[in-house]
């Protein structure tokens, strides 16, 4: 290695010019707490106007900014980032790589994400506000916004930018700098998610970047692509969007499962169960998400044979996804279990999100999906989906690595009464929403019926007891990133996989000369 | 080992299952914890599938998870338990692929059939058209030649909590959709301005209104009564305020109601030939301006920055009136200002540009009267 790539500048610079993959991970992380603590707050806006019948602290126009912003932040601004950080730090040093394939791109793929929130956060105060017409932005209606809705455009665009960026970046980097001995079905399966992950945001990304130009052209330069007067399509957007939107859920809970793959083995002190059947499940599930798009759009008015072949696909998902459950608890029988943090998360993300895939499963039948649409039943779905997989997945991740990453074991104590908090209060809020849903209170309104009151307050108490949790986690990574227990290299007893070969804190170069995989 | 275990799993099945095929039963009878009671022949059999995969899902939640439990109950390290090294078994993932394979299957045929029954609008009795504005709903019976806004009841005060609420608050309408009852009435919906969906749950009916589109469904209702259901399409502002209310009716009563909106009709029309005092103008103005122009103008013409202009203060509510009429008659495309010549009467529609124009602190002093508007037609 030449002098130059031990050079490691200080300050301000270091973090502007750093082209580490440590240094790069850390800032995604602590960017996307940071956007999560905002769409938190956004969230806490929703609830407490929701907290009773009747219009209380914000008009409707601004209640449909804050659930359209709150989905934009948390989805592009805080699981995506945080899962590429989790990525960039871990993924060289699972496969014993000693950075990312390419460094500068890693750069310029995270130093895109603050000015594309910042432009979001800024359409909040512009005339005519921020966009208001939910994260999917149907036209006709984000066709009528202000420019707070160009400003959303703007912010997609870089952000897709990013993904599309860091995404090459990952899928190079696993394709050429695997260790010698590493084959592709020795890699651990974080690393394979992600690859799956990358390929998925590549496809689908691009599709959306396109979507919203049209939108931008129809709203400035005159076309008619979504304008049913001008000989255009509104449902064309909708197709277009889903085309995007499908493939990202699985692109906010695959990594997710990677990380509990990791998790379970080694608290279970025992191999993970199927594990080619795991990776073939992912690859299956990847594909599918490619063509059961329409299953969000059932009453749009789609001919017979469409509503029956999206609904079929959408079944069929049930199947890898039901394996994947299945090899986890696998795992875990007749193992020799222990319960530090990320394992109690780990078992808690298999089980809130097997929730939301059963009523996936349910939303996928076309007449019951009639009545469970655009309802609070869909809002639970999708939360016990991506906090209970994806959210409660990177606090899995997060307390499974800290230690490597900071050279301290965190408070098992402070940990655990983040979980318990953590876990009462997501349930309190999202679990009371299925029934407000089957019981008729559609979703994305600001004011609702008095049958549905009760269930509101339950929810608003929970998502008050969430997020103010956070502060708890907060409070612990600080204290680890500050101080602590020494951590050992190997930190947990069944730990395996090269990053436990290194020093804790894991050194700022590692595998500079390749580790030999046997 | 594995057999064992297999046996373990069944019988925690089997014993889960029956405890658990009674919940959603109980469940349906005290709360509004699950679907409105169904009024409908589809309604009834869109709520036992809902009922069917319901329970076949929670059985199969709880018998992973009762063993996952186990497992972590008795594979635990503190209680000595040593790890097995098993990690592979073709056959059980053969079977955990193709048992639920099996179970889709089962669940994909009822809803094939009740999807194919929902899906057939033939031999329909007669057809109402829908149209979703922002924000409210208008219906045109096409057998009937009667058309007509229903729009929330509910006053601005119990919504802005100086009120206490009523008992259907946000869910009543000044005007019903009143159908007849045994009849299969066949739907056609679109929108004027964006998309809208409009949903009854106790008719479990739910259709996408679209601009440009023509989307159709049905309804048979069985007995007579109030129906209620909501917008359930993000469409804007008010999206949280555009209720449905149907009520449904028998055949003698549904065909007395006709005659009576007949003679409505004449007597609007009435209305639009003679002239009419500024004073009655300004005051039923008041009124149209509160139901249709309010909820973007503004209680007092202020608007809401950004979003929708003032009228106080207008260059157009004071400048000619004939750009005044243009713009409330025929709207503005690619705004949220709707063409409403077709949805006010002449008198209407002058009443409400007479009452913009000297009304909410502006000084026009001109007065319009229906012929006005008329001959613009
Ligand atoms: C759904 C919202 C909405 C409703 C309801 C609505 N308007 Fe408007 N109105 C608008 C918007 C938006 C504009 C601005 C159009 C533009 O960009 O020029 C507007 C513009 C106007 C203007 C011109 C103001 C100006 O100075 O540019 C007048 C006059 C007006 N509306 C009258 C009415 C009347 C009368 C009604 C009721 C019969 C009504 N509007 C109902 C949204 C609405
Ligand atoms: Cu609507």
């Amino acid at each position: 290695m030449s002098e130059a790539a031990h050079h490691r500048p200080t300050g301000l610079s270091r973090w502007l010019f750093t082209t580490n993959h440590k240094d790069i991970g850390t800032m995604y992380l602590i960017f996307a707490f940071m956007m999560a603590i905002i769409g938190a707050l956004m969230s806490l806006v929703i609830r407490a106007e929701l907290f009773e019948p009747g219009l209380q602290l914000v008009d409707p126009n601004f209640f449909n900014q804050m659930t359209t912003v709150h989905a934009l932040v948390m989805v592009f601004g805080f699981i995506m980032p945080a899962f590429v950080g989790l990525a960039n730090w871990m993924i060289p040093m699972m496969i014993g790589a000693p950075d990312m394939a390419l460094p500068r791109l890693n750069n310029w793929s995270f130093w895109l994400l603050p000015p594309a929130a910042t432009l979001l956060i800024i359409s909040l105060f512009v005339p005519g506000g921020g966009p208001a017409a939910g994260w999917t932005l149907y036209p006709p209606l984000s066709i009528q916004g202000g420019m707070g809705m160009d400003f959303t455009i703007l912010t997609v665009h870089m952000l897709g930018i990013s993904s599309i960026l860091g995404s090459i970046n990952i899928i190079a980097t696993i394709l050429n700098m695997r260790a010698p001995g590493m084959n592709l079905m020795k890699m651990p399966l974080f690393v394979w998610t992600w690859l799956i992950t990358a390929f998925l945001l590549l496809a689908s990304i691009p599709v959306f970047a396109g979507a919203v130009t049209m939108l931008l052209t129809d709203r400035h330069f005159g076309t008619q692509f979504f304008d049913a007067a001008g000989g255009g399509d509104p449902v064309l957007f909708q197709h277009i969007f889903w085309f995007f939107g499908h493939p990202e859920v699985y692109i906010l809970v695959l990594p997710a499962f990677g990380v509990i793959s990791q998790v379970i083995p080694t608290f279970a002190r025992k191999p993970l169960f199927g594990y080619s059947s795991m990776v073939f499940a992912t690859a299956a599930i990847a594909f599918l998400s490619f063509i059961v798009w329409a299953h969000h759009m059932y009453t749009v008015g789609m001919p017979m044979a469409g509503e029956l072949f999206f609904m079929y696909a959408t079944m069929l998902i049930a199947v890898p996804t039901g394996v994947k459950v299945f090899n986890w608890v696998a795992t875990m029988w007749q193992g020799s279990m222990t319960f530090e943090t990320p394992m109690l998360f780990a078992i808690a993300t298999v089980f809130t999100f097997t929730m939301g895939g059963v009523t996936g499963l349910m939303l996928a039948l076309t007449p019951v999906d009639f009545q469970y649409h655009d309802t609070y039943f869909v809002v639970a779905h999708f939360h016990y989906v991506i906090v209970g997989g994806s959210v409660l997945g990177l606090f899995t991740a997060v307390y499974y690595w800290l230690p490597k990453w900071t050279g301290h074991m965190y408070s098992e104590g402070i940990g655990k009464l983040h979980f318990w908090l953590t876990m009462i209060g997501i349930n309190l809020t999202f679990f009371p929403q299925h029934f407000s849903g089957l019981a008729g209170m559609p979703r994305r309104i600001p004011d609702y019926a008095l049958q549905f009151a009760e269930f509101n307050m339950w929810s608003t108490y929970g998502a008050f007891l969430a997020v103010f949790s956070q502060l708890i986690f907060f409070y612990l990574v600080w204290k680890t990133v500050k101080g602590g227990t020494k951590a050992t290299d190997q930190v947990w007893e069944g730990a395996e996989g090269l990053e436990w070969t290194v020093p804790s804190p894991a050194p700022y170069h590692t595998f500079e000369t390749p580790p030999k995989v046997s | 080992m594995l057999t064992t275990c297999l046996k373990r799993i069944k019988s925690t099945i089997q014993f889960l299952g029956t405890g658990l095929m009674l919940l959603p039963g109980m469940v349906l009878a005290e709360y509004a914890l699950n679907f409105q009671a169904p009024a409908t022949e589809i309604a009834r059999e869109v709520f036992e599938l809902h009922s069917l995969i319901l329970k076949i899902v929670i059985v199969i939640f709880i018998a992973v998870f009762a063993v996952m439990f186990y497992s972590i109950f008795a594979h635990r390290k503190s209680r000595g338990h040593k790890a097995a090294n098993f990690h592979e078994s073709t056959t059980v993932e053969v079977i955990w692929t193709i048992i639920p394979f099996i179970i889709l299957v089962s669940m994909a045929i009822p809803s094939t059939a009740t999807l194919l029954k929902m899906d057939n609008t033939s031999g329909s009795e007669m057809t109402v058209k829908i149209v979703g504005y922002q924000w409210k709903w208008q219906y045109e019976y096409l057998d009937h030649d009667i058309s007509f806004f229903s729009t929330l009841s509910t006053p601005r005060a119990q919504i802005e909590n100086k009120e206490k609420k009523g008992e259907n608050y946000l869910l009543e309408v000044d005007n019903h959709l009143v159908l007849p009852v045994g009849k299969k009435i066949r739907f056609v919906l679109t929108a004027n301005d964006v998309i809208h969906a409009w949903w009854v749950p106790q008719l479990a009916i739910k259709k996408d209104a679209i601009p440009g589109y023509i989307n159709e469904m049905w309804t048979k209702i069985d007995e007579p009564g109030i129906y209620r259901g909501q917008c359930a399409e993000l469409c804007g502002k008010d999206h949280g305020f555009m209720p449905i209310v149907v009520e449904a009716v028998s055949q003698e009563d549904f065909n007395k109601w006709v005659s009576l909106q007949k003679d409505k009709a004449v007597s609007a029309a009435a209305d639009s030939n003679k002239v009419w005092t500024k004073t009655a103008l300004m005051k039923q103005g008041k009124k149209v301006y509160e139901k249709s122009c309010q909820a973007c103008h503004g209680a007092t013409g202020a608007g809401v920055p950004g979003a929708f202009p003032a009228i106080t203060g207008s260059k157009i509510a004071t400048g000619p009136v004939k750009d005044h009429l243009d713009m409330v008659m025929n709207g503005k495309a690619g705004t949220a200002m709707q063409a409403f010549k077709g949805q006010l009467s002449d008198a209407d529609l002058a009443a409400v540009v007479t009452f913009e124009r000297n009304g909410l602190g502006n000084k026009a002093g001109d007065i319009i009267q229906p012929s006005q508007v008329k001959a613009l037609r």
